[in-house]
């Protein structure tokens, strides 16, 4: 008996913080709500030495943020949701680190294939932006699996960078227009391929992150206030965040302490848009 | 009893709460935007809150009180970058007063950008102006009157997206159109040549100061911010030099991991 009112008083509890929480979202709703927020997720490790937990737990707790602030962004209205879950410089730590995320990356891929997963309940769309091949087989083919099982989900938008950094992406860009330009010159000619140069539309259509808009928010946790190479083609025009908790610690009020700066900015941010 | 009790509670509460979120719903456009306008409200009052400390605090920085202000590394900041909203940026006298607060707090190199190419249009007028500043508060032939002086670069969006660009058609040129080679392996450091070969060879900013309405870089070039620190000031009619020292402070105190 005693039980069953605590799970239902639990359940009620829950309830009612939903209603909360959407009925401060349809609040929200009255302004621009912004189409596209970038999270920098810092401060994992730090978090597990604040709590004596090892570095794992860290990353862990790192992850349950994650789902928790996808589902506000889902419930928001917000359609695309990009992460930096991996820089290619955080291949330099000891590879212990580096095997241990590997590890959580895949378990939780392979959970996302599931189909009671927070990604199939949500209707999430995911997509691994980065340098793939930097990648070990097992987390790589998990991760094209990934995509392919959620291409057809349409209600929010996940994008998770993996070996990732924004210099990497230009190049990469660069070098698939410059592919693509050799090609079209080889196909028709000289003399009509040369006459054209390489233009800022060429490269924008070889980005890795072209699969979305420019991002309207960028959050960074752990109060840095550097983008560390992420998203700085992308982000001319996005409001920048830099809450001091550290990432597993981000809650409700930070999304919305960012979106009513969004908020309070969004005329100039359009009229800028229009001018650029 | 008391079980019973708690869980009527419960369930009163439940409804209640269903109650207020039916009302919010059904009440209409007009409570919402009232209840959206005071949510605005209250982020006003807490800015001009934070601004009124802002000003004591800068009042108190210029005033030498804090030992740790006065004592500051400037040598730290080998470069610093000014992004300023392109509609304040018509202020030459306030962007003049703020170079010669940078030139007075000990930097040598400073990169001014905006995104219109406003700055690029004054930057003839500020050279000119706090050369002849400098000549007339030290003699002509003070051997150390070069080495104060401020030097300036000054940038706009089109050295952002549209320089990569042209950097990846001189790579283009060089590496697709010229040789043979099925694929070659384009770098970092190739576009890092490239871009020096069209002339952008200044070297990342360490620090990033943004004077305007809203905390956002404007389109400064990508390439160049990697790991700057990105600091907002405010709008550059409410500049204060002891706003200025605290955000170098900062600065100085930052450290960085570069992902390891």
């Amino acid at each position: 008996m005693e039980n069953k009112t605590d799970t239902l008083a639990v359940r009620l509890f829950g309830s009612s913080i939903s209603y909360m929480r959407k009925s401060l979202f349809r609040i929200l709703s009255v302004g621009p709500i912004p189409n596209h927020i970038a999270f920098i997720l810092d401060g994992n490790r730090r978090y597990a030495k604040k709590r004596n937990l090892n570095e794992g737990m860290g990353y862990r707790a790192g992850f349950l943020s994650l789902m928790t602030l996808c589902k506000y962004c889902c419930e928001l209205g917000v359609k695309y949701v990009t992460i930096y879950a991996f820089s290619i410089d955080n291949f330099k730590r000891k590879p212990h680190e580096v095997d241990a995320v590997m590890d959580l990356m895949l378990e939780k891929i392979q959970g996302m294939l599931k189909e009671e997963s927070i990604v199939s309940q949500y209707g999430v769309r995911v997509y691994f932006i980065g340098n793939l091949e930097l990648l070990n087989e097992h987390v790589r083919q998990a991760a094209v699996k990934a995509m392919e099982a959620t291409s057809n989900n349409d209600k929010i938008v996940l994008l998770i960078c993996v070996a990732y950094t924004s210099t990497d992406e230009i190049v990469h860009a660069a070098r698939e227009s410059c592919e693509a330009k050799r090609a079209r010159v080889r196909s028709s000619g000289a003399r009509e391929g040369n006459e054209e140069e390489l233009k800022v539309v060429d490269i924008e259509r070889h980005m890795y992150m072209g699969v979305a808009p420019d991002p309207d928010i960028l959050v960074r946790t752990s109060g840095e206030t550097r983008l560390s190479n992420f998203l700085l083609w992308q982000t001319s025009n996005c409001v920048l965040y830099s809450p001091r908790a550290l990432w597993p610690e981000i809650g409700l009020r930070h999304l919305v302490w960012a979106v009513l700066n969004y908020q309070r900015v969004f005329p100039l941010l359009e009229r800028r848009r229009k001018q650029m | 009893m008391f079980l019973r009790w708690l869980e009527a509670t419960i369930l009163d509460f439940g409804d209640e709460m269903h109650k207020v979120y039916m009302w919010i719903w059904s009440s209409g456009d007009l409570g919402l935007r009232l209840l959206w306008h005071i949510l605005h409200l209250i982020l006003s009052t807490w800015y001009f809150i934070i601004g009124l400390m802002g000003s004591v605090e800068s009042f108190l920085i210029s005033s030498g009180l804090f030992k740790r202000y006065r004592d500051l590394d400037i040598s730290k900041v080998q470069y610093l970058a000014v992004a300023i909203d392109s509609d304040e940026a018509l202020q030459t006298l306030k962007v003049l007063e703020l170079l010669r607060w940078l030139e007075a707090i000990g930097l040598r190199k400073v990169c001014l950008y905006d995104t219109a190419g406003v700055l690029k249009k004054s930057k003839e007028a500020l050279t000119l102006l706090l050369k002849n500043e400098r000549m007339s508060s030290e003699t002509a032939s003070d051997p150390l009157v070069e080495e104060k002086c401020l030097s300036l670069e000054v940038i706009s969006f089109s050295d952002g997206k549209q320089a990569v660009a042209k950097a990846a058609d001189v790579l283009l040129k060089k590496h697709y159109l010229s040789s043979n080679t099925e694929k070659p392996k384009l770098t970092e450091s190739d576009m890092t040549d490239a871009l020096g070969a069209i002339g952008y060879r200044e070297p990342d900013p360490d620090l990033m100061l943004i004077y305007g309405p809203a905390r956002c870089h404007m389109g400064f070039p990508a390439w160049r911010i990697r790991y700057t620190e990105i600091l907002h000031m405010g709008p550059l009619k409410s500049m204060k030099i002891g706003a200025l020292i605290k955000a170098i402070h900062r600065y100085t105190m930052v450290h960085q991991n570069y992902g390891t």
